[in-house]
């Protein structure tokens, strides 16, 4: 007989709800988190994209410590010099199911263990998984924490994307600097009537996500961002490790300072003072990179799998790790009604997150880190080109205005029709 | 020598953060010999800035100031990261926003 049913490592998104899910099934299970609260060693941008969480907890909005309703998105090239920026608002982001939020994951992420707590699990603080124990098969059977052997039927690795258990729960090797981003953070507080008037939106309770390519990176694989919290701005840049390590002219936090710096940037967060810096890693690199999802006694979900895309507009991975979270609940607690948790028995885990919105888009997206690494027109070339074709239409001197076409089709020929073209093209293929 | 552009200090935003540091050991630990090319790569992708060059070029490395992020792990795994843990439980940083 075993200490529990499950163990779950890792109180984040896809750990608390998996604990929840489970307990709610009647089973007994164990959240193991190594941070003195959830959270603790948690950071997001970041927005929750809200679908997945109202199917596990649909009074969310109620109860849940989330900042502000996004509700105007920003994306832009931003050149040395000048800044090109779409900006997107539209009653189909208030809608139920298509909102999203600003969170900041520690009180976001202790309320989600509360709830696995209030449904039953038991969760433990402060503790860290050393490694797993396996019984003379090889069958994960449990846990070794704090010195103790505690066992369990099944074991959920939810412990993030810098697991260090799950090479040998399914032979995971260390993920290649090609797929992985370094993300880098600041929060900035500043009073909430002050964020709201920067980012025009109508209440304190309303916010903006703003992302940018180009010289937020000084030109390498990656980008800034901008989320606005109630009383505070997360600010900050993601880049892929392999592109930065080997090329750039300056490190991270140099280029999160001149960032800050940038006459676009500058005047959001003037007189905010920062509270925290963070640093948290990414996985790029989509399905290529994603380990095998299950194996005997084990299972893994959110980003201790890579379940995360970044499409550059769009950046998602809580939404993957709260659905994959409850698939694993709810398959974990079939599983053990049968009696069985070998590898084969846990197929149904598999089955059930190729069926969802999970794997459908990660096989969809498959393509795009690919591209995103080989595109590096679009941190270099097409913020310069967008700041040389606004110059043309809103800069006005005096001097006799030659016709549009004879300005701009340089502008186009120095990058290249060809090139644009291919882009193009690849990035809708990609997409 | 480095070419890397340095001009910001951020040990006062890292000192904004909840660190409780462990005196006893280091959580990360690099090899003996560490070629220039290798620990640039380092001080680019470190976004704590925890592995430096002092005023005299010497390389330093201070745990202290962790974020737990793993990115040298990925970056120099193979090469001069000699050891990658988490910090004892309970140890290292603490983020209170995230």
């Amino acid at each position: 007989m075993a200490d529990f049913d499950a163990i779950v490592v890792g109180a984040g998104c896809a750990g608390s709800v998996a604990a929840y899910e489970l307990a709610k099934a009647g089973k007994s299970v164990l959240l193991v988190e190594r941070g003195n609260y959830a959270g603790a060693k948690n950071m997001t941008g970041g927005r929750i994209y809200s679908h997945s969480l109202k199917k596990v907890f649909p009074y969310f909005e109620e109860e849940a410590p989330l900042e502000r309703r996004i509700v105007r998105e920003r994306i832009s090239l931003l050149a040395p010099d000048a800044n090109t920026t779409v900006d997107f608002t539209s009653d189909e982001m208030f809608k139920e199911g298509q909102d999203s939020y600003s969170v900041l994951r520690g009180p976001f992420d202790q309320w989600l263990a509360s709830k696995a707590e209030e449904a039953g699990a038991e969760a433990v603080y402060g503790i860290a998984v050393e490694s797993l124990m396996k019984d003379d098969s090889g069958k994960v059977c449990g846990v070794r924490a704090a010195g103790d052997e505690i066992t369990a039927d099944i074991v959920l690795l939810c412990d993030g994307v810098n697991s260090l258990l799950t090479e040998e729960a399914v032979g995971f090797k260390r993920p290649g600097p090609h797929t992985m981003a370094v993300g880098i953070k600041q929060v900035i507080k500043l009073p909430a009537s002050v964020i709201t008037d920067h980012v025009l939106t109508a209440s304190d309770d309303e916010g903006a996500a703003w992302l940018f390519a180009g010289d937020a990176t000084h030109g390498h694989i990656g980008g800034g961002f901008m989320y606005t919290n109630r009383d505070s701005i997360s600010l900050g840049l993601v880049a892929t490790i392999s592109d930065l390590m080997a090329n750039a002219s300056t490190p991270i936090y140099q280029m999160l300072e001149d960032f800050k710096r940038h006459p676009a940037v500058a005047p959001l967060i003037r007189g905010g003072e920062v509270v925290e810096h963070s640093g948290h890693m990414v996985p790029e690199g989509g399905l290529n990179m994603m380990p095998k999802m299950v194996s005997d006694g084990v299972l893994l979900a959110g980003e201790s799998a890579m379940m995360c895309v970044n499409l550059g507009y769009q950046v998602r991975g809580m939404d993957y790790a709260i659905a994959a979270g409850q698939i694993a609940g709810i398959e974990a607690a079939r599983a053990l009604d049968k009696g069985d948790t070998s590898e084969a028995a846990l197929s149904g885990y598999v089955n059930a997150l190729e069926d969802s919105f999970v794997m459908k888009d990660l096989r969809q997206f498959s393509r795009f880190p690919h591209f995103m690494e080989s595109t590096t027109r679009i941190f270099n070339e097409y913020p310069l080109l967008a700041r040389d074709v606004m110059n043309r239409m809103f800069i006005c001197d005096g001097s006799p205005v030659p016709p549009m076409r004879k300005s701009i089709m340089p502008m186009i020929k120095n990058v290249g029709i060809l090139n644009i073209a291919k882009d193009a093209r690849g990035g809708l293929k990609a997409l | 020598m480095s070419s890397i552009r340095i001009e910001d200090n951020i040990d006062g935003f890292l000192g904004t953060n909840k660190y409780e540091v462990d005196e006893e050991s280091a959580h990360i630990e690099l090899t003996d010999e560490l070629p220039d090319e290798e620990f640039d790569k380092l001080i680019r992708v470190c976004p704590g800035a925890l592995y430096r060059r002092d005023e005299e070029g010497r390389k330093t490395f201070d745990y202290a100031g962790c974020l737990e992020c793993g990115t040298c792990r990925i970056a120099c795994g193979d090469t001069i990261i000699a050891k990658w843990e988490n910090p004892q439980p309970t140890m290292g940083v603490e983020y209170r926003y995230g």
